[in-house]
């Protein structure tokens, strides 16, 4: 099915090739949750597929606008948040007991349940299932934690074909890509490109498939109905899981997730262990807050709960994987663990002005956007800078849109600046990088106020430098970055702090204005006050 | 009031035009203005780059300089940039906490009560939407990420700017979207600080406007920057400025500072 390729080269050359109407961004790579490049590498990659950056920012634009929309209809949307963030909080304070409660529930109703710590092991688990069912092909509901894990490019190296259902996630399979998105895969393709990779891949697309939206979802409905009804075994994730009662939970908006978890004969679901929710009534605060935060949808089309077996109806054999893969390691931190929140929405990449810029592959993770950016260096353990995911922190103007958006309130801004604190941490005691130095010397002047003032005696200087135009257009290393795209203003003839003495000496500011001063507080002393 | 006036580090030192300018205008409203000369910087940049134990001078200084207020030395404290306000209410306490000091961290959220950013000020304490400004420009206003997201100004500064005499206040289209600054954010990830910056512009001049203005001057030195580079004829102020001058007294920046734009 796909082909294993890590070569970033092949990226950046795949990039410019374009005569079938579409290109695939981003091979398959080794490791799903981080590849490739440091995030800056990346990102001045996909910065220039401008093709994506337009199909990105008409989608964001649209969702974030819906979502908006749906968000101020709320009169208890704040509140909202507040109950999702203490149930999330609750329930991680509990999860060994709610893990255990779920497994207990789950075999009581006839299920089957599996503990794996890595994803490896959660691969094997599966296909041990699969295979021991005779099975070459699988059907799959669109799920993170199995892109997470590379389940699909481990079940084809073993001779099963396991096939997306979600339309999406389809498109990104069938043109052999990473998704771009966490909610909408293929967010970065637009119709045309959906068309010419149909033609290209879909052996059973019709001859004359136009790139009207009707025409292609009934395409993909044809392709995927054959899958749905020869498919013995299908693999799913799941949004949520009900401790108190063993349930599962998927939300869609295409049904073809719910083709998989009802028609074929053994189910296996695979969900991380921070899924989890104590109760009924969790479950219900969360059904509220995933689809307006989403999709910007008031309730998603189609909500599926399962729970163990039912004789005669729906799949006749069970199992449930639950999936650790570093995630017990970030519930430890006790900052870093609010990752473990998210419900996977990811309105945060849709409100992100970073993501919408460079797009989910820039990432290099099958995490992108703001929650990527603190989950995917938790999860891997990554926080210094041999491994690129160290990077991804950074990869934020901490505008906080995300905190805003993010309906579980998870801080992802305060956790980025404390996983940056943990980067510059894990490199101290080496050789001093360019920011060790400027950021040691920079705390020295604007730590004391007469020091500050130093710098009125060296201003002047840098403004003979700056030329009759008064203003930088060339600076050296490493401010170059700064002075390629933008213009320095020559720094003031004379400090604030100089023109307040100034005008306390003469009793009037030298632009003329009558002045009170500043009083006697601090004008004897420097101090401040007295 | 008595109100003690923090700078900024790239007020003081940068663009001396937004404090002058706020002692302008508080002076002009009936306020005593102080400047305690020993303040520094709020630390912001070293806590947004990940370098705490070197902002923790910084904090000390600040907690140093201000903490007069808590025994009624001033009425209130200003800050002409929401962004070192938020940073002041929320970082300083932060970081002084994660770094083992939690007794200064309860001194620099107490002093961040007293902390107001120029427009809050105003409209909150003094009760004033109109300061009896005029300005007869076509003014276009950046709200900026943490005025609005982390010192939470919300529309004080633009009911500021409606109710100044002649001003021509044109929308900024998708203005709470971020420049692209983000402090080193703009050096460690220039490509795509650059990119957010292009689209910032391009929403600036579909205004038409003369003048960007916003509570903060680091995010005016980015897009005025950019504007700047392409020689764009769109100048930058800062809010406390268009506020400063009134129909008798226009307000004028001394020749000393420098301007961006046009």
């Amino acid at each position: 099915m796909t082909t294993m390729a890590t070569n970033d080269t092949t990226t950046s050359s795949t990039i410019t090739e374009g005569p079938r109407g579409w290109a695939p961004s981003v091979p398959t790579p080794e490791d799903p949750l981080k590849w490739g490049d440091n995030f800056p590498t990346a990102a001045a990659r996909t910065l220039r597929n401008t093709q994506m950056r337009r199909n990105l920012g008409h989608a964001t634009r649209t969702i974030r606008d819906k979502r908006a929309m749906r968000v101020a209809e709320m009169p208890d949307w704040e509140q909202l948040r507040l109950a999702g963030s203490a149930i999330k909080n609750r329930a991680m304070s509990h999860l060994p007991e709610l893990l255990e409660q779920m497994e207990a529930n789950v075999i009581a109703r006839g299920g089957h349940v599996h503990w794996a710590s890595t994803g490896e092991e959660a691969c094997r688990i599966a296909h041990s299932i699969a295979a021991l069912k005779g099975a070459t092909e699988v059907v799959k509901v669109k799920s993170m934690v199995s892109q997470e894990i590379g389940l699909n490019e481990y079940f084809a190296e073993r001779g099963i074909n396991a096939w997306e259902t979600d339309l999406a996630e389809m498109i990104v399979q069938l043109s052999e890509d990473m998704p771009s998105h966490i909610v909408v895969p293929a967010i970065h393709r637009n119709r045309s490109e959906v068309r010419a990779i149909f033609k290209a891949r879909m052996e059973d697309a019709p001859e004359d498939l136009s790139d009207e939206p009707p025409v292609l979802t009934a395409a993909a409905r044809a392709h995927l109905r054959k899958k749905f009804l020869s498919a013995k075994v299908a693999i799913s994730g799941a949004n949520m899981m009900i401790a108190e009662s063993g349930t599962l939970v998927v939300v869609e908006s295409e049904g073809n997730g719910r083709m998989c978890l009802t028609v074929p004969e053994t189910l296996v679901s695979i969900v991380g262990i921070e899924k989890i929710v104590p109760t009924y009534q969790d479950f219900e605060v969360i059904a509220q807050l995933l689809p307006r935060s989403a999709t910007g949808e008031r309730m998603n089309p189609y909500t599926s709960l399962w729970t163990g077996v039912t004789p005669g109806d729906g799949p006749q054999e069970f199992h449930l994987i639950l999936l650790d893969n570093g995630r017990s390691k970030v519930l430890a931190d006790p900052i870093g663990r609010q990752a473990l929140h998210c419900i996977r929405c990811g309105s945060c990449m849709n409100v992100c002005p970073v993501y919408e810029h460079v797009g989910g592959h820039a990432y290099q993770s099958v995490y992108p956007g703001p929650i990527g950016a603190i989950l995917t260096p938790q999860l891997r353990g990554a926080f210094d800078h041999h491994d690129p995911a160290a990077s991804l922190p950074f990869a934020s103007s901490l505008c906080n849109a995300c905190f805003d958006a993010c309906p579980m309130r998870i801080n992802i801004p305060d956790v980025l600046v404390e996983l940056r604190h943990r980067a510059v941490e894990a490199q101290r005691g080496g050789i001093p990088s360019f920011w060790d130095v400027a950021m040691k010397a920079a705390s020295v002047p604007m730590s004391k106020g007469s020091r500050m003032g130093m710098a009125g005696k060296v201003l002047p200087l840098a403004r003979v430098m700056a030329g009759p135009g008064q203003r930088f257009v060339n600076l050296p290393w490493p401010a170059t970055a700064w002075s390629a795209t933008r213009d320095v203003p020559a720094p003031p003839g004379q400090t604030f702090r100089a023109w307040m003495a100034e005008r306390d000496k003469t009793g009037s500011a030298p632009s003329g204005r009558g002045a009170s001063g500043r009083g006697g507080a601090c004008g004897c002393c420097g101090q401040g006050g007295k | 009031m008595r109100i003690a006036l923090f700078a900024t580090c790239i007020g003081d030192t940068m663009f001396p035009q937004a404090p002058m300018a706020t002692v302008h205008l508080l002076e002009r409203l009936g306020h005593e203005v102080v400047f305690p000369d020993s303040q520094g910087c709020c630390a912001q940049m070293h806590v947004n780059t990940g370098y705490f134990p070197e902002a923790i001078p910084l904090v000390k200084n600040h907690v140093k300089t201000f903490e007069p207020v808590l025994d009624g030395e001033w009425d209130a404290i200003v800050v002409p940039s929401g962004s070192c306000t938020g940073s002041l209410r929320h970082q300083q306490e932060m970081v002084a906490k994660a770094q083992g000091m939690p007794g200064m961290a309860r001194r620099a959220a107490l002093i961040a009560e007293h902390t107001f950013d120029l427009s809050e000020l105003l409209v909150d304490l003094m009760g004033i939407t109109d300061v009896g400004a005029y300005f007869p420009h076509r003014v276009t206003y950046h709200p900026t990420c943490h005025s609005l997201r982390i010192a939470r100004v919300g529309d004080k500064p633009r009911r500021l700017l409606q109710a100044v005499e002649a001003i021509d206040l044109v929308d900024l289209p998708e203005a709470e979207s971020c420049c692209g600054f983000g402090g080193t954010f703009s050096v460690k990830n220039h490509e795509t600080s650059s990119a957010m910056l292009t689209d910032k512009m391009a929403n600036v001049l579909s205004t038409k406007a003369e003048i960007l203005t916003a509570g903060d001057y680091s995010c005016l030195m980015h897009i005025a920057g950019g504007l700047s580079r392409a020689r764009a004829g769109v100048r930058a102020m800062h809010l406390a400025e268009i506020l400063a001058g009134t129909r008798d007294e226009p307000w004028e920046a001394p020749t000393t500072t420098t301007r961006l734009g046009a």
